[in-house]
């Protein structure tokens, strides 16, 4: 498959294999597609040391049955750093990438359906001089779409091995394994124009293009057929419409029960191991800590996946880009853009898959400003909160007849206080640090295809197994700090009450900070314990005052009114409508921005907001109770 | 008559050369210039919008923004605060269907 002068084997080390090889593409070049396809399961997730950039490395084996460490770098369409995908990909491939072998081999893949933009990426890939395989992918569609192109020209014209292939029904990724064994050398230094600007390299491309007889393929009818109606003036805000009501009715819906499911077994499984324990402290530490723990990680699994599911039908079917184009306007009032809609919509339910589901956003300065709003929408742990409190301090009365009474109107004043905060947060932040003039919205739009089971199946358990590792372990190792709080000091070998445990000390200990808030220690107490969940807050009320809280409701509203006056409680709204009182949504910006600066940020920036507000809430409530 | 000729002139000035975001759904262009700072005008680049090229505007978003533009097969979406900065010179009347 070669067709270089033999004379340059000598200075090609004799090698038998490459021990690692790295994948590059452009975006939409199906490169994760082929990637999945070629390393199956056998592939782990990691973050390049100080930056966001995701990267996967997967095993392969070669003909002679050699393990080839298969590294994915981001989608690419050059190598000029500018981005922190560009410099990531190049530090791998210069091997300057701490910690990170450089590579003996470079696989690129481009789309044959836009061979002349994509060849810039492969000529600056070539002129690296590492031994090169150029894979053309989507075949497939090019030649359903008429398309062609001369393989063998093209791969003189190279001067590298050339194929083509399609990641979707597998054809042609025999010359991959040919590749690995062969140890092809490096290739001639091309002669290229082309590592000037990219206007050259377009030129060349072009060039090159034509000698390899290339014939660019026609856009599919059915694309055509469908944007006519995806991003119709009237049906395509009506559908893009139907398809979030659907989106948010999964994961609340459909998650909700899947979600209680998990809680119940978690439950079953506890009390029964429970029941095998003596009693005592480490039956304690299993149950209410360790089995809790385990609790709070993967009771927000169902939500991830389902989020996942849909969220990459979405993607891979291509209806994706047409919903940001459809929500950008909107959007773009806040300054954010239509690729961030559906992650703030489902923050609704959950900030924890919302923050997970933003890597949609190829923009990183979007992204972040995402992430950082999220948790600012009213999720469904909050109302819990918001409904105990409400019924205990709000008598229902009618408002507007009987289609709102002055609970719901509280409730709803509440979603809106969230979301009002959230764009104000967002209109700051882009118009401070987060500034995007230099990435405006620029939306490649990838022809409608076929959402692929095993491509889907393959990324919710790499996100399942991302979450469950990276943010898990936080949240876990937070729940058991917690259980210690509230388990020590020991009396007698006892645990103590919690009146006089660790976690009351704290709560003693921050009293005078939140007195200000019309806050005693037991709510500090609450403030604390329910870092774990929101909800949990009532919980710790209930245990405190020494009432079952799951029984008896009421008597927890009226203990409730004992401990807060009026405004306090407004004020206790206010602090739990704005304040980042979820250690699990901080696991995951973590997790998602690899490293401690974003979420402390966050973290430090919500309970500021959370106190002011809840400081002038109380203030206010009380001047006009006088 | 002279100032017919410089009318006329003017006119067709005006219509030859103009920027991206004034073309109508259906009217191809050649990119004449990226009038951008350079990460951006690199991006657009990468994705097709070199000067030379044939565009397209495929279609309009809900309220005439963002809009779809098409150049070598690809579609690209993109607001007219930045398709005011693509140059283009019109080719040929507006085209219908493909």
């Amino acid at each position: 498959m070669t067709c270089h002068p033999v004379a340059r084997v000598d200075d090609q080390a004799v090698a038998t294999s490459y021990r690692t090889v790295a994948v590059v593409g452009p975006p939409n070049s199906g490169k994760t597609t082929l990637y999945n396809r070629l390393t199956g399961l056998r592939q782990k997730v990691g973050n390049f040391p100080g930056v966001t950039v995701e990267h996967h490395i997967g095993y392969i084996r070669d003909q002679a049955g050699e393990e080839i460490a298969l590294i994915d770098l981001p989608g690419i369409y050059s190598l000029i750093p500018k981005s922190e995908d560009e410099r990531v990909a190049v530090e791998v491939l210069h091997g300057t990438m701490p910690g990170m072998p450089r590579p003996d081999a470079v696989i690129v893949v481009l789309n044959s359906n836009n061979l002349n933009s994509h060849l810039v990426l492969a000529a600056r890939v070539i002129a690296l001089g590492l031994p090169t395989l150029v894979l053309l992918n989507m075949a497939d569609e090019l030649h359903k779409q008429n398309g062609a192109v001369d393989v063998l020209a093209l791969a003189r014209e190279l001067g590298t091995p050339v194929a083509l292939v399609s990641a979707t029904t597998g054809v042609g990724l025999a010359a991959v394994t040919n590749f690995l064994s062969s140890s092809a050398p490096a290739p001639e230094p091309l002669e290229l124009p082309v590592i000037g600007n990219t206007r050259s390299v377009r030129e060349w491309a072009v060039r090159v293009g034509e000698s390899a007889n290339y014939r660019r393929p026609a856009t599919p009818v059915w694309t055509r057929r469908l944007d006519s109606i995806f991003l119709h003036r009237t049906w395509g805000p009506v559908i893009f419409l139907a398809v979030v009501i659907a989106v948010f009715q999964m994961i609340f819906i459909a998650g909700k029960p899947l979600q209680d499911l998990i809680q119940g077994f978690l439950d079953s499984t506890g009390a029964w191991i429970g029941q095998a324990m003596p009693d005592g402290l480490l039956r304690s530490l299993l149950i209410n800590g360790v089995w809790k723990g385990v609790g709070s990680v993967v009771v927000f699994l169902p939500q991830i996946l389902l989020l996942f599911l849909v969220i990459g039908i979405l993607e891979d079917s291509g209806y994706l880009a047409r919903a940001a184009v459809i929500a950008d306007r909107t959007m773009s009032r806040v300054g954010l853009n239509g690729k961030s809609f559906i992650p703030l919509l489902s923050a609704y339910a959950c900030a924890v898959p919302a923050i997970m589901a933003t890597r949609t956003i190829e923009s990183k300065r979007d992204r972040i400003a995402t992430i950082l709003i999220a948790p600012f929408m009213t999720c469904s742990a909050r109302l819990p909160v918001y409904t105990m409190v409400i019924a205990a301090f709000l008598p229902g009365r009618p408002l507007l007849g009987p289609f709102l009474n002055t609970r719901a109107a509280a409730m709803l004043g509440l979603y809106v206080l969230g979301f009002l905060m959230a764009v104000l947060t967002a209109r700051v932040l882009k118009s401070t640090i987060l500034r995007s003039k230099d990435a405006p919205f620029i939306l490649e739009m990838p022809p409608y295809r076929w959402p692929q089971a095993s491509s889907l199946a393959l990324r919710l358990v790499d996100r399942g197994k991302a979450f469950l590792y990276r943010a898990g372990t936080v949240i876990l190792l937070v729940t058991l700090l917690l259980w210690a709080a509230t388990n020590f000091p020991m009396h007698n070998g006892q645990p103590p009450a919690i009146q006089d445990s660790v976690v009351a000390s704290v709560g003693h200990a921050i009293e005078p900070v939140i007195r200000p808030l019309g806050f005693d220690w037991k709510i500090g107490v609450g403030l604390v314990t329910s870092l774990a969940a929101r909800e949990v807050i009532i919980a710790t009320l209930g245990t405190i005052n020494g009432i079952d809280a799951s029984v008896h409701e009421f008597d927890l509203q009226t203990a409730l009114r004992h401990e807060l006056s009026l405004p306090g409680a407004v004020a206790l709204l206010v602090f739990f409508a704005f304040a980042m009182q979820c250690m699990s949504t901080l696991a995951v910006v973590r997790r998602e921005t690899n490293g401690w600066k974003w979420p402390a940020a966050q973290f430090a920036y919500m309970t500021v907001v959370a106190y002011i507000s809840a400081y002038a809430a109380y203030h206010i409530t009380g001047y006009f109770m006088r | 008559m002279i100032f017919n000729f410089v009318f006329g002139r003017r006119q067709r000035e005006k219509r030859t050369t103009s920027a991206l975001s004034d073309l109508q759904v259906g009217e191809r262009a050649i990119v004449r210039e990226l009038e951008l700072d350079h990460p951006v005008a690199e991006h657009l680049m990468n994705l097709g919008f070199v000067p030379g090229l044939e565009v397209s505007v495929e279609r309009s978003g809900p309220g005439g923004d963002p809009r779809v533009y098409r150049v070598e097969g690809t579609e690209v979406a993109m607001r007219r605060e930045l398709s005011r900065h693509i140059h283009v010179s019109l080719v040929g009347a507006p085209a219908f269907g493909d």
